[in-house]
């Protein structure tokens, strides 16, 4: 789960790590208010979306007045912010945090992540401040020091005493940055952090270490334990479909094709949406139904899929192990007949109780195609796609 | 001959007594594995009795108990999510050699912890989020091992060992390989999390030690560097016998968990296509689909004279 910069930097302040002081609006006049508040001479206006390069984009505006804090917010709120990360359509944005201005001094990167390799969270520093991290690893991947730690012990002192020399925190400042850097690692383990990133955090003219930026995802298999970040999630930053679906257990992802797929098995929902490219078509999700699926969930997963306008097919892909075929075809002509299907389906059964299911299918009197292999389900779906097409434009 | 677990090994079963670990217990039950006890903390001393298989199974409220009273060498876990770190600990204290997790969601700080303690007690974890190991059956007299999720009957006893990060993906690879006569060794789903028990260059390391596994197949997604770990375990020389591999996610986009926490491209990290690069610069045939992951090995086998030995088991 992702969260607004604003909301981390209120947890990150509640375990220890100093962040400038600042103010959440959600209307011009109330970026204007939010101006006078702080009382600093210099204030940033950031709007707030769950992406980065905001700051490019113009999402991030410095003002000297009141009256630019609105207008500031004028030009940022309700209005789409693209950046890289957003995609073509962009973001909405409904929220800014308006942020009293820093002195800065130097910039720099700090991070914590979850090395697979050793199994543990690994701190990452640069002297690269402002930079993505990917961008430093492929061009200077020298200029990243790394320090793992364990959860039980967090990071010990040498240990962020190290990144701190390494990346050149000024020698006067580095028992603060020591202090941060340990709260950081503190919060990434006490919270479920997958990563917890502040990038910049800065020195200031002034002698602090602060916390410029900062972003954090949740392990979502560790949100049982916090109850209390519920009410940090956006259902403004989610695909609708996406919401719908987590509703039914789905595991569902949109993406941009037209051909809807419907899977059980992570592995296997990728593996098809590859295949569907393989034979020049486009997959418009992907769909996990579960391993071990009930009728329910197919029918609740296939009008999902319907409800995307994009979509001019659908694939169901489907190995029976636990999950029986043919419960799989009841629950598929079930949901086939009752929201009236329009666009060609095609269904590749194998597994357990595969020849009933595949008789089901075969007896609805609904135009399903029947496909032997995954293969050639997605061969199928992509020339009765096109088929359409033709016609369609022939009209 | 197999690895890890073959008709001989006793196993027990951690949450014998919800409703995965009935129903699972079961179908090992009636698939033949010799399964020895459950364990459920607060149930012991009860019995419990098989639905379908009626099997009789006794339940101790500890791992520890339960392996001095029945020997077991395996646990299969299925305790939920919140509690499965502990259950793998407690598998692991009780000197359990091989511990299966099938649990999906753990939280992934709790497999760091769960790892650091594997590393003082010893023990092999396979999982967690897998559908678990299995020995297919071989011949009237000696009975398979299967511990986990997957359906008993798509597997055909065998020369061909399987290794995957994937569940239904694994039947499907399995599915083709039966279907042409080409029997398993052992299956091992390893898991689709980003910090688990056991690696590909693990299982490879196994399969290269058992005579009577001639070929492998490893179905890896994206996410991670394992797959790249087992290339250059291949390269290098130290895995000598034919392996077809597969990578799933060639259309996924970067930064988005694909079903399995471990299956996300991170900071440009981890895609099928550097994988699929790996394997093949270390001579792995990689299968064009995944509905040619069967034909790819019967090729290869073909390939290297070992086919029929390998289709007669």
């Amino acid at each position: 789960m992702k969260i607004h910069e604003y909301q981390a930097k209120e947890l990150l302040k509640r375990m220890g790590v100093p962040v400038p002081d600042g103010v959440v609006a959600t209307s011009p006049e109330a970026c204007g208010k939010a101006y006078e508040q702080l009382g600093s001479p210099v204030a940033v206006v950031k709007a707030q979306i769950h992406a980065g390069g905001r700051g490019k984009a113009g999402g991030v505006k410095l003002v000297k007045s009141a009256a630019e804090a609105r207008a500031a917010g004028e030009s940022i709120l309700g209005k789409s912010l693209v950046t890289h990360q957003t995609g073509p359509e962009g973001r909405i944005v409904k929220t800014c945090w308006v942020e009293k201005g820093s002195a800065i001094d130097k910039e720099f990167y700090f991070g914590i992540a979850l090395d697979r390799r050793l199994g543990l969270p690994v701190v990452m520093a640069s002297s690269e401040g402002g930079m993505e991290i990917e961008e430093v690893a492929a061009n200077h991947p020298e200029k990243i020091l790394r320090e793992a730690f364990e959860p039980s012990a967090g990071l010990w002192a040498f240990q962020a005493r190290r990144l701190a020399y390494g990346v050149g925190i000024p020698g006067d400042l580095v028992n603060k940055a020591v202090k941060l850097l340990q709260s950081l690692a503190k919060a990434y383990v006490e919270l479920d952090c997958s990563i917890a990133e502040i990038n910049p955090l800065v020195t200031t003219k002034d002698g602090q270490v602060l916390a410029l930026d900062a972003k954090i995802n949740f392990d979502s298999n560790g949100l049982y334990r916090h109850p209390e970040l519920a009410a940090y999630r956006d259902l403004n930053e989610e695909d609708p479909k996406e919401i719908e679906a987590s509703k039914f257990d789905l595991s569902y992802i949109a993406l941009d094709g037209n051909i809807g797929c419907m899977v059980n098995g992570a592995g296997l929902a990728m593996a098809t949406m590859d295949t569907i490219q393989l034979h020049g078509g486009r997959p418009a999700n992907f769909l996990d139904v579960g391993g071990g699926t009930t009728r329910e969930k197919v029918a609740a997963a296939f009008k999902i899929l319907v409800s995307d306008p994009h979509v001019k097919g659908i694939l169901v892909n489907i190995f029976g192990g636990i999950a029986k075929c043919d419960m799989i075809a009841e629950g598929v002509v079930a949901a086939a007949r009752e929201i009236q299907l329009r666009v060609p389906l095609v269904v590749r059964l194998e597994g357990t109780n595969v020849e009933r299911g595949r008789e089901i299918l075969a007896t609805s009197g609904l135009p399903i195609t029947s496909a032997a292999s995954l293969n050639e389900a997605a061969e199928k779906i992509c020339n009765l796609i096109q088929t359409n097409n033709k016609s369609g434009s022939a009209r | 001959m197999s690895i890890f677990v073959n008709g001989d090994t006793p196993v027990l079963c951690q949450g014998i007594t919800g409703a995965n670990g009935t129903f699972h217990t079961d179908q090992a039950c009636i698939y033949g594995t010799r399964m020895v006890a459950g364990v459920t903390p607060g149930k012991g001393g009860t019995k419990w009795i098989g639905p379908q298989s009626k099997a009789e199974l006794p339940v101790f409220d500890t791992v520890e108990s339960a392996v001095q009273k029945t020997g077991a060498k395996a646990s299969v876990i299925y305790v939920p999510a919140a509690f499965a770190g502990d259950a793998i600990c407690e598998a692991a204290s009780a000197g359990i050699q091989l511990i299966v997790c099938i649990t999906e969601g753990i939280p992934i700080l709790d497999m760091v912890r769960v790892k650091q303690t594997l590393a003082r007690t010893g023990g092999r974890l396979i999982g967690p989020n897998c559908p678990g190991v299995i020995t297919p059956g071989t011949g009237a007299q000696r009975r398979g091992c299967k511990i986990g999720i997957m359906p008993g009957y798509i597997h055909k006893p065998g020369r061909v060992g399987v290794v995957s990060r994937s569940g239904t993906l694994t039947y499907e690879a399995v599915w083709q390989l039966t279907s042409l006569k080409l029997g398993q060794s052992t299956c091992v789903g390893i898991g689709g999390d980003p910090v688990n028990g056991t690696q590909f260059v693990d299982v490879l390391k196994a399969f290269q030690n058992d005579p009577a596994t001639d070929a492998v197949v490893m179905i890896g997604e994206i996410g991670g560097s394992m797959e790249e770990e087992a290339a250059e375990f291949v390269r290098s020389g130290q895995f000598t016998k034919p392996v077809v591999g597969f990578i799933a996610g060639t259309t996924a986009p970067p930064g988005k968990r694909m079903g399995h926490a471990g299956a996300i491209i991170a900071g440009g990290k981890g895609t099928a296509a550097e994988k699929v690069a790996a394997l093949r610069a270390a001579g792995i045939a990689v299968a064009p689909n995944p509905s040619a992951i069967g034909t790819t090995m019967e090729k290869l086998l073909r390939e290297r004279e070992i086919y029929d030995r390998a289709a007669n088991g």
